[in-house]
């Protein structure tokens, strides 16, 4: 240990010697962030790295944050956060669900350090997990498609089908035909992430089906861009983005977006492990906790729309509405949630169905 | 099915069958010459980034086609010195090209990443286009559609009905008997590997400027390997390039069209992904088994290294 703190108090002259002006604080804590992808600028890893800078302005001073993007996940992933601890990181996030293993075998080797992992389910004792319900921004995208669409028929471009996804998809269904039972959703696989070109054929495929309310779940900006392009020929036609707000891709057409916030999080939880009162994390939050929000409204949504919606996500917010409140019924029709209680997140995490609602059938696996 | 259903899938279905077609002309082009360029996929990011970047600062998608070809002759240049005027082992210097080509137009791609082009308006052919069914899907595309159309005939007619393309496909069976008749074989392989490399970045140009207007890391997406491919399974005869060009197209398109009508198909999608690679695989075990009539396509020489005595 008093090794240990001597090379602490070393590297900390080394800092001090790098930037002496900062010689009054103590040496800021280190946090680093491992990326899935490259930042770019719109996605999944964009919004973690939006957290990232928003929790290092936060904290200004008393930490320091670093990243490496586009590590592959599996054996590399535990390398690169090995590299960080032993670079002096004290608290690591590790932002997809293929570091769910390397996070937790590097954990374990350090106990005296703090690991977070998004959208995983292994927790220890010095790791803890986090996500967000993504399917509540979907609801109310759904619930905004199904008052604006002509066609009644809103198509989605998907990636791949696990539980996540599929509660996006099911949870804009369920929005969209509460405010329009007629409306039915197409989905397309593209079995990609990230293939933009696959992305745009999609989007058009659906257009050219009659779909006039598009959305995507995948990590390019392709189909909100294939929609802007549209909107010339159908006036009608509009897109819902994901993860990021789009809108600059489609000023005219994209309503808005279900956009993901890890700012807070990251600031709280930092701050919980700095003051010593963390205890560990399994956070699964959503409007309520701010990881969730829907991108501001295009002006083409209507008023009485934008009422409707606020006051919908007010309701989330409250606990007082469940995209999944019962009856849930699945595409064949059976019952999955009766009426009177809302789907648990048991029952959430384990979707592998599409609700009544969805004109496509799902791939079998 | 319904005409207009029809339309739509033979449009799309020609618009994902270009890029592939281009590139695997100018692949053909190489291969016919015994130079095997495995950098395809390589020489498409990269004529993708200079296309993108081109285009958004000149707003000419024109200009954006050049600096595309330019930057693909560029990156075939290279290849060509590694592996015609060094000798290096072909198939590495391809594969190094591939994935330098990938991380040299992520990195040049940086700043473009947040930017969008504004697409481009197809090129109506006036009567023909008014055709039914068969107008919108042929002759409302892009003009670059039109291009690879006006390729395939050139490369075909060049292989075949001119001196030179005989001198070409010489090179790529014998090159010593070809060297020994006066012909120098180097500089025939190099420009038929920057022909290749140029119209590897005008298929890029394609995917950047045209089909998806915007750029970001990894667009090109495998379909560098699958160009490949499809000169193998065309087994090197240009019109069959763009027939295996349209039906992979056309099977991810089907596959796309058939989701979205919710009809039940159980081919697992990744089948259907695998399947340009499975169907090269077939190909050239057919090859390999009747040595007498498809081999006759495939370049004797190809991938070998030839250097003149000096």
């Amino acid at each position: 240990m008093q090794r240990l703190k001597s090379s602490i108090t070393l590297l900390g002259l080394g800092l001090l010697a790098v930037a002496p002006l900062a010689a009054a604080d103590p040496a800021p804590t280190q946090v680093g962030f491992v990326y899935v992808s490259p930042v770019g600028d719109a996605g999944w890893t964009y919004q973690h790295d939006q957290g990232r800078k928003e929790m290092e302005k936060a904290m200004a001073g008393k930490v320091r944050t670093n990243f490496v993007e586009n590590v592959p996940e599996g054996a590399d992933a535990e390398r690169v956060i090995r590299q960080m601890i032993t670079g002096g990181a004290k608290i690591v996030f590790t932002t997809s669900f293929g570091y769910m293993n390397p996070t937790e075998k590097v954990a374990s080797a350090f106990p005296d350090k703090f690991f977070f992992h998004a959208t995983g389910y292994k927790t220890g004792k010095n790791m803890g997990i986090y996500n967000a319900r993504f399917y509540e921004g979907r609801y109310l995208c759904g619930v905004i498609a199904g008052k604006m669409t002509k066609s009644h028929i809103a198509g989605y471009v998907a990636a791949f089908p696990i539980p996540e996804v599929l509660q996006g998809i099911n949870a804009f269904t369920e929005g969209m035909r509460s405010v329009d039972p007629k409306a039915e959703v197409r989905v397309i696989w593209v079995n990609s992430w990230f293939d933009p070109g696959k992305e745009r054929e999609a989007a058009l495929t659906l257009i050219s089906q009659g779909a006039d309310m598009l959305t995507h779940h995948t990590d390019s900006t392709a189909v909100v861009q294939a929609a802007e392009e549209k909107h010339k020929d159908n006036a009608n036609l509009y897109s819902f983005s994901y993860h990021s707000d789009m809108s600059k891709y489609g000023p005219k057409s994209c309503l808005t977006g279900t956009t993901h916030l890890w700012g807070d999080f990251y600031t709280r939880t930092v701050k919980e492990v700095l003051a010593g009162t963390w205890t560990g994390t399994n956070v699964w939050g959503g409007i309520k906790d701010g990881m969730i929000k829907l991108a501001p409204l295009n002006a083409a949504v209507p008023e009485a729309v934008k009422k409707d919606v606020t006051k919908l996500e007010k309701e989330i917010k409250e606990g007082k509405r469940h995209p999944f409140a019962g009856p849930v019924v699945a595409q064949d029709g059976k019952e999955l949630v009766p009426k009177g209680r809302n789907m648990t997140d048991a029952e959430l995490g384990a979707m592998n169905y599409y609700v009544k609602g969805v004109a496509s059938t799902l791939p079998k696996n | 099915m319904e005409p207009s259903l029809v339309s739509a899938v033979l449009f799309a279905t020609i618009v994902a069958g270009t890029p592939l077609i281009l590139t695997a002309l100018g692949e053909l082009v190489t291969e016919k010459s015994g130079v095997l360029n495995l950098g395809a996929e390589g020489i498409m990011s990269v004529g993708a980034v200079a296309a993108f970047a081109v285009t958004l600062n000149t707003g000419s998608p024109l200009l954006g086609i050049v600096a595309g070809m330019v930057a693909g002759m560029a990156m075939s240049a290279l290849f060509g010195f590694a592996a015609l005027t060094l000798q290096a082992n072909q198939v590495a210097s391809g594969l190094a090209l591939s994935i330098f080509g990938v991380g040299l137009s992520a990195f040049v791609g940086k700043p473009y990443e947040s930017q969008t082009l504004s697409s481009v308006a197809p090129l109506k052919i006036p009567l023909l286009s008014k055709l039914p069914v068969l107008g919108h899907a042929l002759f409302e595309q892009q003009a670059l559609v039109y291009f690879s159309w006006i390729m395939l005939a050139v490369v075909a007619w060049f292989l075949y009905r001119t001196r030179w393309g005989l001198v070409l496909r010489a090179v790529g069976e014998t090159p010593v008997a070809a060297h020994a008749i006066g012909y120098n074989v180097l500089r025939i392989r190099y420009l038929a590997a920057i022909f290749g490399g140029a119209m590897a970045g005008i298929g890029g140009a394609f995917l950047s400027v045209f089909y998806t207007p915007l750029w970001v890391e990894g667009m090109v997406a495998g379909r560098g390997w699958i160009s490949l491919a499809l000169v193998v399974f065309a087994t090197w005869r240009p019109l069959r390039v763009m027939l295996g060009a349209y039906l992979f197209g056309g099977a991810m398109i089907t596959q796309m069209f058939v989701q979205g009508s919710g009809i039940r198909l159980d081919i697992p999608a990744q089948f259907l992904s695998a399947l340009p690679y499975l169907a090269t695989v077939v190909v050239l075990v057919l090859i390999s088994r009747n040595r007498s009539t498809i081999r006759l396509n495939s370049p004797a020489s190809l991938g070998q290294p030839f250097m003149p005595d000096a």
